[in-house]
């Protein structure tokens, strides 16, 4: 994507290289340094808040002292929190595919533009948050994954339909013509020929849902209060008073709920951000 | 019975119009009711427009509102003001761009809770790297979070260092998009770069600009955790917000004032964003 066709001199190739390597450096390396160093020490050394490398390394008793923290309360929220990043991203990709297949393919009528205006009011509009907690209380979910679920899954759905009808009408239309002459119905069409090709498209909603599910702290802290369902995000935040002198180990606790997304964005930073930047320009 | 089945029912977008209906539409709407009552999330009292004086007669709640106009300009601004000529450096191309992008762009991975501790270790005082580093070259450092005057834009400051990555890349792409004979023709006329920077970059990204101005906005109108997180809303209501008067409303059990609140930023969001959109997207720009 970059492009060095301008000619540009060898030596200021080096200068500009050096410069912004030293800037991003500081700004951005020693945040994220100074977390792992604060991680591998001792209580009495991460005390003291420097940026030093430890005197010797902690990293595996802080790590069983933190997974062992309130009866395994860090390995219950890592189960929680993939149990519901998985449904929630199962769910969103399923019925956003569907529902930006229908509104791609439909022609342009007032039902389609008035579904289209409800969706996108979605990506704008911020969520009326206690009337959701009285509507999950309603009907029995609040406090519960499958409640959180749910609500996430209508939050995720605006972003990821906009995705899914763009690239649904780069698809011709004459597939399915062709696949409708070979006599196959509706459901058929789409999850047998549809669904599989928007694959690439498909990976990219997995991988933004994902991250900003796993990394979600403002929903679970409405929707799952209580220690019975908390989310790794939430352990953190209550983590804080309980450590409150024990840098190490509050700073091990982010350095490991940082690992799921930092393996995501080694394995798919080419994908995670292709698909920012068409979901933020459509 | 003539059955007409369509290719495209809308049978099948019910399932996810269903639940973004019943989970997202019926809140919000509800939600203009609620806030018109004292409301125990069991019973509720009508009392009328009550909840909104009571944002608009005390200090500490009509704050909370000025408050996230600032935070909202405080993070957009320099997101703009940053990202902008950063794209244009990065695809100006050099070995170490792209090495460079991916790092800008790591932050927007961590979670805003481990940003929001990390930095509030960083910006201490008496310990933090910042102060001490600033320390170390003669220059004292402010109280980042305590001092009430400027919690919120040190909060903001941190805002904008996790999200800068997305605005720059937003603007990488809006830049690459550009056709290079621009440059070229522009070079020729003996353009130097701030010039070709002023003349070419910065009115053909407008698409972009006007992507990093709303997403920015939006989310700035709507923060929360970052400064739940950094200050909880201090020193004293300092850094309130709307997204933190929710909150605190909520936890204090004054359900019709927290939803009120709800109703204030949605009118916010909606009559910022909007016409904004309209502003900023309305021309294409031609050479």
């Amino acid at each position: 994507m970059s492009r060095r066709a301008r000619p540009a001199g060898r030596g200021r190739d080096v200068v500009k290289s050096i410069v912004s390597l030293a800037v991003v450096l500081v700004l951005f390396v020693v945040p994220f340094a100074f977390i792992v160093v604060t991680a591998l020490k001792s209580r009495s050394e991460s005390a003291e808040l420097r940026f030093t490398w430890p005197s010797e390394l902690h990293l595996i008793d802080n790590l069983v002292t933190v997974l062992e923290t309130r009866q395994y309360m860090l390995v219950r929220a890592f189960i929680n929190s993939t149990v519901l990043t998985v449904a929630t991203v199962v769910v969103v990709v399923v019925l956003a595919a569907m529902l930006g297949y229908v509104l791609a393919r439909r022609h342009p009528s007032r039902v389609r533009s008035a579904i289209s205006a409800i969706i996108l009011a979605g990506l704008i509009v911020p969520a009326a948050i206690v009337p959701t907690v009285w509507l999950l209380q309603a009907i029995g979910l609040y406090r519960t994954i499958p409640g959180l679920t749910l609500v996430l899954v209508a939050y995720g759905l605006p972003f990821c339909t906009v995705l899914y009808r763009a690239f649904v009408s780069t698809i011709p239309r004459e597939l399915d013509e062709a696949a409708m002459i070979d006599g196959a119905g509706p459901a058929r069409l789409f999850f047998s020929v549809i669904f599989p090709l928007l694959r690439s498209i498909t990976i990219t909603v997995v991988i933004i849902q994902s991250v900003s599910v796993f990394n979600d702290f403002l929903h679970p802290l409405y929707y799952l209060p209580g220690n019975e369902n908390v989310t790794v995000q939430l352990t953190l935040y209550n983590f804080q008073s309980q450590f409150n002198t024990q840098w190490n180990l509050l700073f091990m606790n982010i350095l490991l709920i940082t690992v799921p997304p930092l393996v995501m964005f080694i394995l798919f930073s080419r994908r995670i951000v292709s698909g920012m930047t068409s979901g933020a320009l459509k | 019975m003539v059955r007409i089945r369509h290719q495209y029912s809308y049978w099948f977008a019910a399932p996810g119009i269903a639940l973004y209906l019943f989970f997202f539409v019926v809140p919000s709407l509800t939600s203009f009711f609620f806030s018109l009552t004292r409301w125990s999330l069991t019973e509720w009292t009508f009392i009328g427009l009550d909840n909104f004086r009571a944002f608009l007669d005390e200090p500490f709640l009509s704050k909370a509102i000025a408050n996230t106009f600032v935070y909202a300009l405080a993070t957009m601004v320099p997101k703009v003001l940053i990202g902008l000529p950063l794209a244009a450096f990065l695809v100006s191309g050099f070995r170490a761009a792209g090495f460079v992008r991916s790092v800008i762009f790591f932050p927007t991975l961590v979670s805003t809770v481990g940003i929001g501790i990390t930095f509030r270790v960083l910006m201490n005082p008496t310990y933090g790297l910042i102060d001490q580093a600033l320390g170390a070259v003669g220059i004292r450092g402010p109280e980042w979070l305590s001092d009430p005057d400027l919690a919120l834009l040190s909060v903001a400051a941190v805002d904008v260092w996790s999200g800068i990555g997305i605005a720059t890349l937003i603007f990488v792409s809006g830049v690459v998009s550009i056709p290079q004979q621009y440059f070229e023709a522009a070079t020729v006329d003996g353009a130097g770069a701030l010039r070709r920077f002023f003349a070419i970059t910065v009115p053909l990204t407008r698409p972009a600009t006007a992507t990093v101005v709303i997403l920015a906005l939006i989310g700035g109108l709507r923060a929360f955790d970052l400064i739940w997180v950094m200050t909880g809303g201090g020193p004293g209501f300092a850094s309130d917000v709307l997204g933190s008067v929710i909150f605190k409303q909520y936890t204090a059990g004054f359900y019709g004032l927290s939803t009120a609140g709800n109703v204030i930023m949605f009118v916010i969001v909606a009559a910022i964003a909007y016409p904004v959109s309209r502003l900023l997207t309305r021309r294409e720009v031609d050479l």
